[in-house]
């Protein structure tokens, strides 16, 4: 986001500069914050990590060995689950921020009721979503009903299964329900943040709609759509509530795959599911590393641009 | 006019799983094909309020994780955005993405770590013990949106007031929490609706015996009633539309919205 920031008033003065402090001051404020989410996050991740090479283990016994691992890894449903994890997760984020950057077009220059109403999904639980999804798209649902009523459908085996389908159709739908209005916020915000002169000049110069939204706004909201992206993919590919009530039983997303071998009766497969569960943060911290390579990138692409 | 009835079509969509949970809360036997239930009652909202189906039980569990999360949340949130916000020193960026690794990576393995701990120091299944854990999530969020409102807040004001003579504490409560106040009351919002709302966290954490709004739904979900369960759902939604109402106009307020764009 781009401000002007007004020079202090009174700098001549011998009060305090609160803008530039010594770095050490700015290391104390985060510490509390840093220091909370070290100990928690990082601690915990580290115990798992201990955990899953048998490290320290519930009941006592010690014995280091990456067997846990090995059995992660050959389960024959890892894979299976992982390119479903990756499916949803993709296909989500991607259509939620199509369908936000539309979304967040329209809202920009409506009213703020419009705005408002569209943010309704926002504060409601991901299980208050289930809910709903279930008692509306499940075979003898309200659309069902709507479609029987309307004599589309003979019966409630007519309609095709939309939760806990194989295609996910129900979990695709609860994460747009829930995610499109959240990266529409973010991008309002966004695209207000804009100065509009830009995309006037556009207009000025003789571009198309299609050629000021494509070479102008887009390129401007870029920042906005790849954050957002980052937090919605990440949610997405770890949720847990959603998958296991609306998605499929088989394959299983990993978040699934994990909470069912650490509640499995066979307690010594527990190594297996911490080790799973380990695979899955790697991968949601890789996907962390690509996002800053991909940031850092742009803004190398920005400085060329602007040197030309 | 297209515009509008686009406008109005996604409105539609997003408030369509409403209704079913609406009929159904008030619904007795509505069995398939029948559009709309022949008989109407109140019996699952008198349900909800009977102490055996402990939803009173769970409302007020969640509401106290939740103002407890938020609080401590905002206490490590302020400095830590006003550090980000303000101040400019080395390994910024890179503290700034670790503050945001724990609403981005799966809390799974780190869930089963801490259960470790908090199993040996008797934490396991208290609300102590919740609340820790919902603070790896609200942390990063309230330190966003603080960063962000900080980022577009003046420190010459503090500057200006300090010089006229003003103590650091009448600095605090006169110029700088009435400056950032939009951003503490979305921050605040934030906080509270994610421990409100989260599920798997306490799921882990509380072993059964914390039983949160979410956990009672959960397990009526289980059972089949979808009256009782249309009737808990509706309860748990309140409390967040109505926080969204009195915090929309902070809300609309961009600076405290910008940091999400800018992570």
């Amino acid at each position: 986001m781009t401000f002007v920031k007004l020079q202090p008033a009174s700098q001549h003065h011998s009060a305090p500069n609160l803008t530039q402090p010594f770095p050490w001051r700015a290391y104390l404020l985060m510490l509390p914050a840093v220091g909370i989410v070290g100990l928690l996050f990082g601690g915990g991740l580290v115990l798992a990590v201990l955990q899953s090479i048998g490290a320290i283990g519930l009941l006592g016994e010690r014995q280091i060995s990456l067997i846990a691992y090995q059995a992660a890894l050959t389960n024959p449903e890892f894979l299976r689950s992982l390119s479903l994890s990756l499916y949803i997760a993709v296909v989500a984020t991607g259509l939620s921020i199509i369908l936000s950057i539309g979304l967040a077009l329209l809202l920009r220059t409506a009213g703020r009721w419009a705005s408002f109403a569209c943010q309704i999904t926002l504060p409601i639980p991901h299980l208050v979503g289930i809910v709903g999804v279930l008692l509306l798209l499940s075979p003898s649902g309200f659309i069902a009903r709507s479609l029987y009523a309307l004599g589309w459908v003979q019966s409630d085996q007519d309609f095709p299964l939309l939760v806990n389908d194989t295609a996910n159709i129900g979990v695709l739908l609860h994460f747009l329900w829930k995610e499109v209005p959240f990266i529409t916020l973010i991008l309002l915000a966004v695209l207000r943040s804009i100065n509009p002169a830009y995309e006037m000049q556009a207009q000025i110069l003789g571009a198309t709609p299609w050629q000021r939204f494509w070479n102008v706004t887009l390129p401007m909201m870029r920042t906005g759509i790849l954050s957002s992206s980052l937090i919605v993919f990440g949610y997405i590919f770890a949720s847990f509530e959603v998958p296991f009530l609306l998605g499929s039983t088989r394959p299983r997303t990993l978040p699934v795959l994990v909470y069912r071998a650490f509640t499995d009766s066979d307690i010594t497969r527990r190594a297996e599911a911490i080790a799973l569960g380990i695979i899955l943060s790697v991968l949601s911290l890789l996907m962390i590393v690509a996002y800053s390579w991909l940031v850092s990138r742009g803004g190398q692409k920005r400085q060329f641009t602007k040197d030309a | 006019m297209l515009r509008k009835s686009f406008i109005i079509l996604v409105i539609v969509v997003l408030f369509l799983p409403f209704l079913p949970l609406v009929i159904w809360s008030f619904a007795q036997g509505w069995f398939f094909p029948q559009l709309i239930p022949n008989q109407w009652t109140l019996q699952h909202w008198l349900q909800l309020v009977s102490p055996t189906s402990r939803v009173i039980e769970g409302l007020l569990q969640s509401l106290a994780i939740a103002l407890i999360t938020t609080i401590l949340s905002l206490l490590v949130g302020l400095p830590a955005g006003r550090a980000i916000g303000v101040m400019e020193f080395p390994g910024k960026e890179a503290l700034k993405l670790f503050l945001l690794t724990p609403i981005i990576v799966s809390p799974l393995a780190t869930l089963m770590g801490i259960q470790f701990v908090l199993i040996r120091l008797g934490l396991n299944g208290t609300l102590l013990g919740v609340v820790l854990v919902h603070l790896m999530p609200t942390i990063p969020y309230m330190t966003l949106v603080l960063t962000s409102v900080f980022a577009n807040f003046d420190t010459g004001y503090e500057t200006q007031a300090r010089s006229l003579g003003a103590s650091p504490l009448q600095v605090l409560s006169q110029v700088t929490l009435p400056l950032i106040a939009p951003g503490i009351a979305v921050g605040a919002l934030f906080a509270f609706l994610i421990s409100w709302n989260e599920f798997l966290l306490t799921f882990f954490v509380g072993a059964g015996r914390v039983f949160t709004l979410p956990m009672v739904l959960f397990t009526l979900l289980q059972g089949g009633n979808n009256g009782l369960v249309a009737a808990v759902a509706i309860t748990s939604v309140i409390p967040g539309l109505l926080f969204l109402l009195l915090a929309s106009k902070a809300l609309e307020n961009d600076t405290t919205l910008g940091g999400f764009g800018n992570v």
